[in-house]
């Protein structure tokens, strides 16, 4: 018994001119040309809904549509709940997702609103005055000395940027060649850094490394010594948002010739990342790989820590800080991924508005808070989003999804599939080219630059020109339909107030 | 909209406090009647080795408890009660008393002291520290700055430092602790303005142990002086440089021990940064300091004439007392005017 599809594909026969295009763009074996009756055909159970042949269609032939529920209405028993409930008892397996938390949980981010001048404190144009979006992560000194017009005190390594927004961290492996390229393109252009993921960094991109963070996860994927050397930065990844306490497993066919190369790996050998790192099993031990990093780096780049956002996420990071992280990351429950378990990715974690104003609030009770900086990641959809991150603590904030939809992922969730239409998520040589990294970085520069504009016109109304007054200024935020337990988590008030 | 007012005499020489009060009634335009007040160095010189408090207090009990907890913390040279006038323009919120004080040798007397006033001021109900500096004092109520000077008196002192303000108050109530000056030991700051940064500054004065009470923009200023100067050591012109730094793009291309310098500070300061549009001119027992923020939304006008140094939000205000100085000028976004005691 198989279920009822959860798609329709209509197509338009006056419009279809027969060409069999869509056959090739679509890789879930949707199109077909029946023989006998002369005519395109569709087997709608395969369609993931990817939107691949609606958009590459010559004549515009087709139409995704939703089919109406399968099954009569109820509130507990959803019809997704119900689909889940019947795979397992086919499957007797755990459920793969992929991309962000698909549950509605309120969403804290759209729940506040910024403040805007009126009268008595003057907006600011952006495209008359200047307007200030550089952003240094890493340590900052408590004070500065300066002796006979020399700067006495020592400045620990910190990454510059033009911007607060980064690229996130997304593997080679999970992602094509293709895509790391188009990021870390986009990255240098808008002087900001790319997250190289923990798969290690393709020969290819070692051009772009000074815009490049290196990740150093469970599985130790393609670390070595020049891997760290040329790299601008360090970041340690212990957990992730979309699948906190769990591990990674990039399944073999995927472990290609130059992913095997990249990784370190056999060809063809499944990349498991074990959900704890096997030589930290507590917060000394994350001390000592911090320092071993600093160590072979010869104490010239900074080193973060990643974190999914958990209940304990204040007291975890200030440990992050004090055990000699230059930035804590936070990683929220609506972070993306390429595979997760759901019930995992559905249901562990905290918003990341919540960590962000706990985490930064913890550091300042405890002074510390110039020892490191805060990056945000997990779901930032727009600039508001980074403007609000940034008011709550953050001091700059990492975008994945954005930036794939930016190269053309329309969040079909099948990453985990390999089949990506879109020549993303995919190591198929095939399926890679439909991906241009030229014009794909145009794309993710593009979207980086649009919400820079934004992000100016948002400082610009709050009457400062510089983010760095922006940070932390939780006075010019208001929560709307909040209760007082989440105002006094996130340190706001509600509007009006 | 407010108006500043503010006049050194360099040579330290004392001068009556109707010059002040000229240059405050010169502005009347900028004000609306909810705060006036002045800050003057040099009144007490028979007291110049204590510290004067000036204190706000509500009644009877209140003094009682702000003099026991006095007698506990320092000793008590004199105390007396500010000589005031009844004017019908400013009912009277509360008593004004000053207390001349010293700090016990075994402590740091200057953190001694501003402990001492942050406790008053949270923790003992109906009183206010309004200032806390040696040598000098600080007058204000609710009210136009004219009145304010009639009810205190402030034209019977002589100072070689005065600063007025006149308040239009668009954030907080008017009440007479929220009117400017503010003050913390000799650290005095009248603003006209808003710092937007204000939630930015406070965070970042909080982790350093500063209690921003008012809920007043202005009061972060008094206070970030005084963290970055008297704590931590920078010298004026950088704590200036801290607080209104150049833009990046003017950093970038500076020669390269002076880039290093400036986005070191950048670096570091990022929380202290003043932004939106102010005009503000800071004092101590030393200088006199005005400064705008870093695309000048508000004005600022700067004169010398001999020994003296003017700084008021108009020409005006500095014309009806100085008719002819020999420099006059609009002091560039974001950089200081700093006028020294004895740098003439």
């Amino acid at each position: 018994m198989r279920f009822p599809p959860e798609f329709k594909v209509v197509r338009d026969q006056e419009k279809c001119t027969k060409c069999k295009r869509c056959t090739i763009e679509c890789t879930f074996e949707v199109h077909g040309y029946d023989k006998k009756k002369k005519r395109m055909v569709a087997n709608d159970e395969n369609c993931v809904a990817c939107q691949r042949c609606v958009f590459t269609c010559p004549t515009k032939a087709l139409v995704i549509e939703r089919r109406p529920p399968t099954f009569s209405d109820h509130p507990t028993w959803t019809e997704w709940i119900r689909r889940d409930i019947m795979t397992q008892a086919k499957t007797g397996s755990v459920i793969l997702a992929s991309m962000g938390n698909e549950k509605p949980y309120q969403s804290l981010f759209d729940s506040i609103v910024i403040d805007a001048c009126q009268v008595t404190n003057p907006a600011i144009d952006p495209l008359r005055e200047p307007m200030e979006l550089r952003t240094y992560l890493g340590r900052k000194p408590e004070k500065i000395e300066i002796e006979n017009d020399a700067l006495k005190t020592e400045i620990a390594p910190n990454l510059k940027l033009e911007t607060p927004i980064m690229i996130a961290h997304m593997s080679y492996g999970a992602i094509s060649l293709e895509v790391h390229k188009a990021l870390a393109t986009a990255a240098k252009e808008q002087g900001t850094m790319m997250g190289s993921g923990e798969g290690g960094l393709h020969k290819e991109l070692y051009p772009f490394a000074d815009h490049i963070i290196v990740q150093v996860a469970s599985g130790r994927f393609g670390v070595h010594e020049e891997y760290l050397k040329i790299a601008a930065g360090m970041e340690i990844k212990i957990g992730q948002g979309a699948k906190p306490g769990i591990g990674g497993h990039l399944p073999g066919p995927k472990i290609t010739e130059p992913i095997s190369e990249t990784r370190m790996i056999p060809v063809g050998t499944d990349a498991l990342s074990p959900a704890p790192h096997h030589d930290i099993y507590s917060i000394e031990d994350l001390s000592r790989l911090i320092y071993a990093l600093k160590e072979a780096t010869r104490y010239k780049k900074p080193v973060f820590v990643k974190i999914a956002a958990v209940n304990n996420s204040a007291p975890i990071a200030t440990g992050i800080i004090r055990a000699g992280a230059d930035a804590v990351v936070l990683d929220g429950f609506r972070a993306g991924t390429g595979a997760a378990p759901q019930v995992i990715r559905d249901n562990l974690g905290i918003p990341i508005e919540a960590a962000i104003a706990a985490v930064d609030q913890r550091l300042r009770e405890e002074g510390i808070r110039h020892w490191g900086s805060i990056i945000a990641s997990g779901s930032i959809r727009t600039s508001a989003d980074v403007a609000k991150a940034i008011a709550l603590g953050a001091d700059a904030v990492y975008i994945g999804t954005a930036a794939l939809i930016a190269l053309g992922c329309t969040v079909c969730k099948k990453c985990y599939t390999g089949k990506c239409t879109w020549g993303i998520a995919t190591q198929v040589p095939k399926l890679r080219k439909r991906l241009d990294p030229e014009k794909g970085a145009k794309a993710v520069s593009n979207l980086i630059q649009a919400w820079n504009h934004e992000l100016k016109e948002i400082l610009g109304a709050l009457g400062i020109n510089s983010v760095e007054s922006l940070r932390g200024n939780r006075e010019r935020l208001r929560g709307v339909g909040l209760s007082q337990p989440d105002l006094d988590v996130l340190g706001i008030l509600p509007a009006g107030k | 909209m407010c108006g500043l007012g503010g006049i050194l005499n360099r040579r330290g020489k004392r001068i009556s406090g109707k010059e002040i009060i000229a240059v405050a009634n010169a502005m009347e335009p900028r004000y609306d009647g909810r705060g006036g007040g002045f800050a003057a160095y040099g009144i007490y010189p028979k007291y110049k080795d204590y510290f004067a408090l000036h204190v706000f207090l509500d009644d009877e009990e209140a003094r009682k408890k702000t003099e026991e907890y006095l007698k506990e913390r320092v000793e008590i040279k004199k105390d007396e009660e500010v000589p005031t006038r009844n004017i019908k323009e400013i009912p009277r919120q509360h008593i004004t008393w000053r207390y001349f004080v010293d700090a016990p040798e075994k402590f740091k007397e200057e953190d001694y002291i501003v402990e001492t006033v942050m406790h008053i001021n949270d923790c003992i109900e109906g009183a206010y520290v309004a200032s806390s500096g040696k040598n000098m004092g600080v007058f204000k109520a609710t009210g136009m700055p004219c009145n304010v000077a009639r009810l205190f008196k402030v034209e019977d002192y002589k100072a070689y430092c005065w600063v007025s303000h006149g308040r239009f108050p668009t954030n907080t109530p008017g009440w007479w602790g929220g009117a400017h000056p503010f003050n913390i030991l000799d650290w005095s700051v009248v603003h006209n303005g808003e710092i937007s940064s204000y939630g930015t500054n406070r965070r970042y004065l909080e982790t350093h142990g500063y209690k921003c009470r008012l809920l007043t923009d202005t009061e972060v200023v008094a206070y970030l002086f005084d963290l970055l100067v008297r704590k931590q050591g920078l010298s004026v012109e950088t704590t200036a440089i801290a607080l209104t730094p150049p833009f990046w793009k003017h950093i970038d291309r500076m020669p390269e021990e002076k880039r290093k310098i400036y986005a070191a500070l950048r670096m570091t300061y990022a929380p202290a940064m003043l932004n939106g549009p102010f005009g503000i001119i800071v004092a101590n027992r030393n200088m006199m300091i005005g400064l705008n923020d870093r695309i000048k939304l508000r004005p600022l006008i700067a004169a010398e004439n001999g020994d003296f140094t003017y700084i008021a939000s108009e020409e005006a205000a500095i014309r009806e007392v100085c008719p002819k100085p020999e420099k006059i000028w609009a002091p560039k976004a974001g950089s200081p005017v700093i006028a020294r005691l004895n740098e003439v």
